[in-house]
Protein backbone atom coordinates (compact mmCIF):
# COMPACT_ATOMS: atom_id res chain seq x y z
CA UNK A 1 0.00 0.00 0.00
CA UNK A 2 1.41 3.36 -0.93
CA UNK A 3 1.41 6.32 1.42
CA UNK A 4 0.93 9.75 -0.14
CA UNK A 5 2.65 11.52 2.77
CA UNK A 6 6.44 11.50 2.88
CA UNK A 7 7.72 9.48 5.82
CA UNK A 8 9.82 11.20 8.43
CA UNK A 9 13.08 9.53 9.30
CA UNK A 10 14.60 8.96 12.70
CA UNK A 11 17.24 11.67 13.24
CA UNK A 12 20.22 9.31 13.35
CA UNK A 13 19.40 8.15 9.83
CA UNK A 14 19.11 11.70 8.51
CA UNK A 15 22.09 13.51 7.03
CA UNK A 16 23.56 15.94 9.61
CA UNK A 17 20.82 14.99 12.03
CA UNK A 18 19.14 18.36 11.54
CA UNK A 19 18.50 18.18 7.80
CA UNK A 20 15.18 16.47 8.28
CA UNK A 21 13.14 19.69 8.07
CA UNK A 22 12.83 19.18 4.34
CA UNK A 23 10.94 15.93 4.97
CA UNK A 24 7.86 17.81 6.21
CA UNK A 25 4.42 17.73 4.68
CA UNK A 26 4.21 19.58 1.39
CA UNK A 27 3.07 23.13 1.94
CA UNK A 28 3.33 23.13 5.71
CA UNK A 29 5.92 23.35 8.44
CA UNK A 30 5.37 20.41 10.74
CA UNK A 31 8.37 20.94 12.97
CA UNK A 32 7.97 21.98 16.54
CA UNK A 33 10.20 22.73 19.51
CA UNK A 34 9.88 19.89 21.99
CA UNK A 35 10.97 20.23 25.61
CA UNK A 36 12.11 17.15 27.46
CA UNK A 37 13.10 16.66 31.06
CA UNK A 38 15.30 13.59 31.18
CA UNK A 39 16.46 11.87 34.35
CA UNK A 40 20.24 11.63 34.34
CA UNK A 41 22.42 9.46 36.53
CA UNK A 42 26.08 8.64 36.11
CA UNK A 43 27.20 6.11 38.75
CA UNK A 44 30.84 7.30 38.40
CA UNK A 45 30.18 10.94 39.25
CA UNK A 46 26.64 11.36 40.66
CA UNK A 47 25.47 10.58 44.17
CA UNK A 48 21.85 10.91 43.08
CA UNK A 49 19.83 11.26 39.89
CA UNK A 50 18.79 14.69 38.58
CA UNK A 51 16.65 16.00 35.73
CA UNK A 52 18.24 17.65 32.72
CA UNK A 53 16.22 19.95 30.47
CA UNK A 54 16.53 19.72 26.68
CA UNK A 55 14.89 21.67 23.89
CA UNK A 56 15.00 20.08 20.47
CA UNK A 57 13.35 20.71 17.10
CA UNK A 58 11.33 17.65 16.12
CA UNK A 59 9.06 16.56 13.32
CA UNK A 60 5.39 16.34 14.27
CA UNK A 61 5.35 12.64 13.35
CA UNK A 62 8.26 11.70 15.54
CA UNK A 63 8.20 9.59 18.66
CA UNK A 64 10.01 10.24 21.95
CA UNK A 65 12.84 7.92 20.86
CA UNK A 66 13.45 10.12 17.80
CA UNK A 67 13.72 13.16 20.06
CA UNK A 68 16.22 11.33 22.30
CA UNK A 69 18.22 10.26 19.23
CA UNK A 70 18.35 13.84 18.03
CA UNK A 71 19.48 15.04 21.46
CA UNK A 72 22.22 12.40 21.46
CA UNK A 73 23.30 13.24 17.90
CA UNK A 74 23.21 17.05 18.11
CA UNK A 75 23.13 18.24 21.71
CA UNK A 76 24.42 15.75 24.27
CA UNK A 77 26.28 12.57 23.21
CA UNK A 78 26.59 11.46 26.86
CA UNK A 79 22.88 10.61 27.13
CA UNK A 80 22.38 6.84 27.65
CA UNK A 81 19.33 4.75 26.77
CA UNK A 82 18.58 1.43 25.10
CA UNK A 83 16.90 1.00 21.76
CA UNK A 84 17.16 -1.20 18.72
CA UNK A 85 14.30 -1.80 16.29
CA UNK A 86 12.31 1.47 16.44
CA UNK A 87 9.14 -0.49 15.62
CA UNK A 88 7.79 -1.86 18.93
CA UNK A 89 9.20 -5.34 18.33
CA UNK A 90 12.47 -5.60 20.24
CA UNK A 91 11.15 -4.32 23.59
CA UNK A 92 14.38 -2.56 24.57
CA UNK A 93 13.34 1.13 24.65
CA UNK A 94 10.88 0.96 27.56
CA UNK A 95 10.93 4.02 29.83
CA UNK A 96 8.60 6.14 31.95
CA UNK A 97 7.14 8.94 29.83
CA UNK A 98 5.17 11.45 31.87
CA UNK A 99 4.99 8.81 34.59
CA UNK A 100 3.62 6.01 32.40
CA UNK A 101 5.60 2.97 31.24
CA UNK A 102 5.85 3.20 27.45
CA UNK A 103 8.01 2.06 24.59
CA UNK A 104 9.67 5.32 23.56
CA UNK A 105 9.44 4.22 19.92
CA UNK A 106 5.69 3.96 20.34
CA UNK A 107 5.10 7.23 22.21
CA UNK A 108 4.23 9.91 19.64
CA UNK A 109 5.31 13.45 20.47
CA UNK A 110 1.97 14.79 19.22
CA UNK A 111 0.27 12.97 22.12
CA UNK A 112 2.02 15.19 24.66
CA UNK A 113 1.79 18.85 25.57
CA UNK A 114 4.33 20.95 27.44
CA UNK A 115 7.47 19.45 28.92
CA UNK A 116 7.75 15.69 28.42
CA UNK A 117 9.26 13.99 31.45
CA UNK A 118 11.38 10.94 30.58
CA UNK A 119 12.63 8.60 33.33
CA UNK A 120 14.02 5.07 33.48
CA UNK A 121 11.53 2.21 33.98
CA UNK A 122 10.41 2.26 37.57
CA UNK A 123 10.86 -0.77 39.90
CA UNK A 124 14.23 -1.61 38.28
CA UNK A 125 17.69 -0.52 39.42
CA UNK A 126 19.13 2.27 37.27
CA UNK A 127 22.51 1.55 35.69
CA UNK A 128 22.98 4.89 33.95
CA UNK A 129 20.55 7.59 32.77
CA UNK A 130 17.59 5.72 31.21
CA UNK A 131 19.28 2.30 31.24
CA UNK A 132 17.94 -0.13 33.86
CA UNK A 133 19.21 -3.56 34.97
CA UNK A 134 16.80 -6.31 33.88
CA UNK A 135 18.55 -9.08 35.89
CA UNK A 136 15.67 -9.73 38.30
CA UNK A 137 13.20 -10.25 35.44
CA UNK A 138 15.62 -12.50 33.54
CA UNK A 139 16.14 -14.68 36.62
CA UNK A 140 12.37 -15.00 37.18
CA UNK A 141 11.81 -15.79 33.52
CA UNK A 142 14.17 -18.77 33.82
CA UNK A 143 12.39 -20.04 36.93
CA UNK A 144 9.02 -20.50 35.19
CA UNK A 145 10.56 -22.64 32.43
CA UNK A 146 9.16 -20.66 29.48
CA UNK A 147 9.86 -23.26 26.87
CA UNK A 148 8.14 -26.34 25.48
CA UNK A 149 8.43 -29.39 27.73
CA UNK A 150 6.96 -32.03 25.37
CA UNK A 151 4.28 -34.40 26.69
CA UNK A 152 6.07 -37.21 24.90
CA UNK A 153 9.48 -37.06 23.32
CA UNK A 154 9.52 -38.06 19.69
CA UNK A 155 12.40 -39.03 17.49
CA UNK A 156 13.03 -36.64 14.60
CA UNK A 157 12.06 -39.42 12.19
CA UNK A 158 8.56 -39.48 13.71
CA UNK A 159 7.90 -36.01 12.37
CA UNK A 160 6.72 -32.74 13.87
CA UNK A 161 4.42 -32.10 16.84
CA UNK A 162 1.21 -31.22 15.04
CA UNK A 163 -1.26 -28.63 16.21
CA UNK A 164 -4.62 -27.44 14.89
CA UNK A 165 -5.30 -23.72 14.28
CA UNK A 166 -7.77 -23.79 17.21
CA UNK A 167 -5.09 -25.18 19.53
CA UNK A 168 -2.71 -22.46 18.35
CA UNK A 169 -5.25 -19.70 18.94
CA UNK A 170 -5.63 -20.74 22.60
CA UNK A 171 -2.14 -19.50 23.46
CA UNK A 172 -1.14 -17.29 20.53
CA UNK A 173 -1.99 -14.01 22.27
CA UNK A 174 0.23 -14.93 25.23
CA UNK A 175 3.15 -15.74 22.94
CA UNK A 176 3.32 -12.15 21.66
CA UNK A 177 5.28 -10.88 24.70
CA UNK A 178 8.39 -8.90 23.71
CA UNK A 179 9.93 -8.92 27.22
CA UNK A 180 9.86 -5.12 27.39
CA UNK A 181 9.10 -5.17 31.15
CA UNK A 182 6.56 -2.34 30.93
CA UNK A 183 4.15 -4.59 32.86
CA UNK A 184 6.64 -4.86 35.73
CA UNK A 185 6.99 -1.08 35.85
CA UNK A 186 3.18 -0.73 35.87
CA UNK A 187 2.50 -3.42 38.49
CA UNK A 188 2.11 -1.93 42.00
CA UNK A 189 2.49 -5.40 43.54
CA UNK A 190 5.92 -5.88 41.96
CA UNK A 191 6.91 -2.47 43.35
CA UNK A 192 5.74 -3.42 46.83
CA UNK A 193 6.89 -7.05 46.81
CA UNK A 194 9.98 -7.46 44.61
CA UNK A 195 9.94 -11.25 45.06
CA UNK A 196 6.67 -11.43 43.03
CA UNK A 197 7.36 -13.46 39.87
CA UNK A 198 5.41 -10.82 37.98
CA UNK A 199 3.13 -10.47 34.93
CA UNK A 200 5.32 -11.26 31.91
CA UNK A 201 7.08 -14.33 33.34
CA UNK A 202 3.82 -15.83 34.65
CA UNK A 203 2.06 -15.11 31.36
CA UNK A 204 4.79 -16.95 29.47
CA UNK A 205 4.39 -19.89 31.86
CA UNK A 206 0.66 -19.83 31.00
CA UNK A 207 1.46 -19.66 27.29
CA UNK A 208 3.28 -23.02 27.55
CA UNK A 209 0.84 -24.54 30.06
CA UNK A 210 -2.04 -24.22 27.58
CA UNK A 211 -0.02 -25.35 24.56
CA UNK A 212 -1.45 -28.68 23.38
CA UNK A 213 2.08 -30.06 22.83
CA UNK A 214 3.29 -29.19 26.33
CA UNK A 215 3.35 -31.41 29.40
CA UNK A 216 5.29 -29.17 31.79
CA UNK A 217 2.50 -27.55 33.81
CA UNK A 218 3.19 -29.62 36.93
CA UNK A 219 6.83 -28.50 36.96
CA UNK A 220 5.88 -24.85 36.47
CA UNK A 221 3.25 -25.05 39.23
CA UNK A 222 6.09 -25.34 41.76
CA UNK A 223 6.73 -21.64 41.07
CA UNK A 224 3.35 -20.48 39.70
CA UNK A 225 1.17 -21.75 42.58
CA UNK A 226 3.31 -20.30 45.37
CA UNK A 227 2.49 -17.10 47.22
CA UNK A 228 5.10 -15.26 45.14
CA UNK A 229 3.59 -16.69 41.97
CA UNK A 230 0.04 -15.90 40.87
CA UNK A 231 -1.20 -15.36 44.44
CA UNK A 232 0.73 -12.13 44.90
CA UNK A 233 -1.37 -10.65 42.05
CA UNK A 234 -4.39 -8.63 43.21
CA UNK A 235 -5.77 -8.11 39.69
CA UNK A 236 -5.02 -4.40 39.42
CA UNK A 237 -4.88 -4.91 35.64
CA UNK A 238 -2.28 -2.18 34.95
CA UNK A 239 -0.08 -4.80 33.22
CA UNK A 240 -2.69 -5.32 30.51
CA UNK A 241 -3.26 -1.58 30.07
CA UNK A 242 0.39 -0.79 29.36
CA UNK A 243 1.26 -3.90 27.30
CA UNK A 244 2.32 -2.67 23.83
CA UNK A 245 1.80 -6.15 22.35
CA UNK A 246 -1.80 -6.55 23.67
CA UNK A 247 -0.85 -9.73 25.52
CA UNK A 248 -3.28 -9.13 28.44
CA UNK A 249 -1.18 -10.64 31.25
CA UNK A 250 -3.98 -9.97 33.78
CA UNK A 251 -6.24 -12.49 32.02
CA UNK A 252 -3.46 -15.09 31.95
CA UNK A 253 -2.89 -14.71 35.69
CA UNK A 254 -6.60 -15.00 36.52
CA UNK A 255 -6.84 -18.17 34.43
CA UNK A 256 -3.85 -19.56 36.29
CA UNK A 257 -5.52 -18.74 39.61
CA UNK A 258 -8.51 -20.85 38.56
CA UNK A 259 -6.37 -23.85 37.53
CA UNK A 260 -4.20 -23.48 40.66
CA UNK A 261 -7.36 -23.42 42.81
CA UNK A 262 -8.68 -26.55 41.13
CA UNK A 263 -5.29 -28.19 41.77
CA UNK A 264 -5.53 -27.18 45.44
CA UNK A 265 -9.01 -28.73 45.76
CA UNK A 266 -7.84 -31.96 44.12
CA UNK A 267 -4.76 -32.10 46.35
CA UNK A 268 -6.43 -31.24 49.67
CA UNK A 269 -10.12 -32.09 49.51
CA UNK A 270 -10.45 -35.09 47.23
CA UNK A 271 -9.39 -38.36 48.90
CA UNK A 272 -6.65 -39.95 46.83
CA UNK A 273 -6.01 -36.69 44.96
CA UNK A 274 -2.45 -36.25 43.75
CA UNK A 275 -0.18 -34.46 46.20
CA UNK B 1 8.92 -22.84 47.92
CA UNK B 2 5.65 -24.20 49.27
CA UNK B 3 2.45 -23.90 47.29
CA UNK B 4 0.04 -21.28 48.61
CA UNK B 5 -3.25 -21.99 50.41
CA UNK B 6 -4.75 -18.80 48.99
CA UNK B 7 -7.38 -20.78 46.98
CA UNK B 8 -9.33 -21.22 50.25
CA UNK B 9 -10.16 -17.51 50.27
CA UNK B 10 -9.83 -16.88 46.54
CA UNK B 11 -12.41 -19.38 45.27
CA UNK B 12 -15.34 -17.88 47.25
CA UNK B 13 -14.02 -14.43 46.24
CA UNK B 14 -14.14 -15.39 42.56
CA UNK B 15 -17.60 -16.94 42.97
CA UNK B 16 -18.75 -13.82 44.81
CA UNK B 17 -17.36 -11.59 42.06
CA UNK B 18 -19.45 -13.47 39.50
CA UNK B 19 -22.54 -13.25 41.72
CA UNK B 20 -22.01 -9.51 42.26
CA UNK B 21 -21.60 -8.93 38.52
CA UNK B 22 -24.87 -10.68 37.74
CA UNK B 23 -27.12 -9.88 40.72
CA UNK B 24 -26.10 -6.62 42.37
CA UNK B 25 -26.88 -4.28 39.43
CA UNK B 26 -30.33 -5.92 39.16
CA UNK B 27 -30.91 -5.59 42.92
CA UNK B 28 -29.86 -1.93 42.87
CA UNK B 29 -32.17 -1.27 39.90
CA UNK B 30 -35.12 -3.05 41.55
CA UNK B 31 -34.53 -1.16 44.81
CA UNK B 32 -34.56 2.16 42.96
CA UNK B 33 -37.70 1.16 41.05
CA UNK B 34 -39.40 0.14 44.31
CA UNK B 35 -38.42 3.47 45.88
CA UNK B 36 -40.06 5.25 42.94
CA UNK B 37 -43.15 3.08 43.20
CA UNK B 38 -42.62 1.11 40.00
CA UNK B 39 -42.38 -2.49 41.15
CA UNK B 40 -42.86 -5.06 38.37
CA UNK B 41 -45.90 -7.24 39.06
CA UNK B 42 -43.88 -10.43 39.42
CA UNK B 43 -41.52 -8.90 41.98
CA UNK B 44 -43.99 -7.45 44.47
CA UNK B 45 -43.52 -7.77 48.25
CA UNK B 46 -45.83 -10.79 48.58
CA UNK B 47 -44.06 -12.73 45.80
CA UNK B 48 -40.58 -11.99 47.17
CA UNK B 49 -41.67 -12.80 50.74
CA UNK B 50 -42.99 -16.14 49.53
CA UNK B 51 -39.67 -16.75 47.71
CA UNK B 52 -37.73 -16.01 50.94
CA UNK B 53 -40.03 -18.31 52.91
CA UNK B 54 -39.23 -21.23 50.62
CA UNK B 55 -36.21 -23.39 51.56
CA UNK B 56 -34.56 -23.16 48.15
CA UNK B 57 -35.26 -19.41 48.07
CA UNK B 58 -33.54 -19.00 51.47
CA UNK B 59 -30.51 -20.91 50.17
CA UNK B 60 -30.26 -18.76 47.03
CA UNK B 61 -30.59 -15.47 48.96
CA UNK B 62 -28.04 -16.67 51.53
CA UNK B 63 -25.66 -17.66 48.71
CA UNK B 64 -25.94 -14.24 47.06
CA UNK B 65 -25.47 -12.35 50.35
CA UNK B 66 -22.65 -14.49 51.78
CA UNK B 67 -20.62 -14.72 48.56
CA UNK B 68 -21.04 -10.99 47.85
CA UNK B 69 -19.89 -10.11 51.38
CA UNK B 70 -16.89 -12.44 51.14
CA UNK B 71 -15.95 -11.11 47.71
CA UNK B 72 -16.20 -7.51 48.91
CA UNK B 73 -14.11 -8.31 52.00
CA UNK B 74 -11.39 -9.94 49.91
CA UNK B 75 -11.43 -7.09 47.36
CA UNK B 76 -11.04 -4.57 50.20
CA UNK B 77 -8.17 -6.64 51.61
CA UNK B 78 -6.46 -6.53 48.21
CA UNK B 79 -7.09 -2.77 47.96
CA UNK B 80 -5.43 -2.18 51.33
CA UNK B 81 -2.51 -4.30 50.13
CA UNK B 82 -2.28 -2.38 46.83
CA UNK B 83 -2.07 0.88 48.75
CA UNK B 84 0.90 -0.50 50.65
CA UNK B 85 -0.70 -1.51 53.97
CA UNK B 86 1.44 -4.46 55.04
CA UNK B 87 -0.61 -5.47 58.11
CA UNK B 88 -2.29 -8.05 55.88
CA UNK B 89 -3.15 -10.58 58.60
CA UNK B 90 -4.94 -7.95 60.72
CA UNK B 91 -6.76 -6.45 57.72
CA UNK B 92 -7.76 -9.91 56.43
CA UNK B 93 -9.00 -11.04 59.87
CA UNK B 94 -11.15 -7.93 60.46
CA UNK B 95 -12.68 -8.01 56.95
CA UNK B 96 -13.30 -11.76 56.77
CA UNK B 97 -14.82 -11.81 60.29
CA UNK B 98 -17.06 -8.93 59.17
CA UNK B 99 -18.18 -10.93 56.13
CA UNK B 100 -18.81 -14.05 58.23
CA UNK B 101 -20.81 -12.11 60.86
CA UNK B 102 -22.86 -10.45 58.08
CA UNK B 103 -23.54 -13.85 56.53
CA UNK B 104 -24.61 -15.28 59.91
CA UNK B 105 -27.01 -12.37 60.41
CA UNK B 106 -28.53 -12.98 56.97
CA UNK B 107 -28.92 -16.69 57.84
CA UNK B 108 -30.68 -15.83 61.12
CA UNK B 109 -33.04 -13.34 59.46
CA UNK B 110 -33.80 -15.75 56.62
CA UNK B 111 -34.60 -18.55 59.05
CA UNK B 112 -37.03 -16.26 60.89
CA UNK B 113 -39.12 -15.70 57.73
Amino acid sequence: MSNSLPRSQPPLAAPNGGAVASLGRPGGNNERLVQLEVLRYNPDTDTEAHFQHYEVMCQEEWVVLDALNKIKADIDPTLNYRWSCHMAVCGSCGMMINGEPKLSCHAFLRSYEGVIRVEPLTHFPVERDLVTAPDDFMEKLKRVKPYLIPKETKAVSEGEYKQTPAQLMKFRQYSMCINCMLCYAACPEYGLTPSFIGPAALTLAHRYNIDSRDGGRKERQEVVATHEGVWECTFVGACSEVCPAHVDPASALQQMKITSSIDWIVEHLIPGGKS
Amino acid sequence: MAKSHKPVVWFPFAAGGTVIAFFIPVIVLLTLMAALGHVPAGLGYDKLHAFAANGLGKLIIFGVVALSLWSSAHRLRCTFYDFGARADTLVATVLYVGAIVGSLFSAVYLLRI
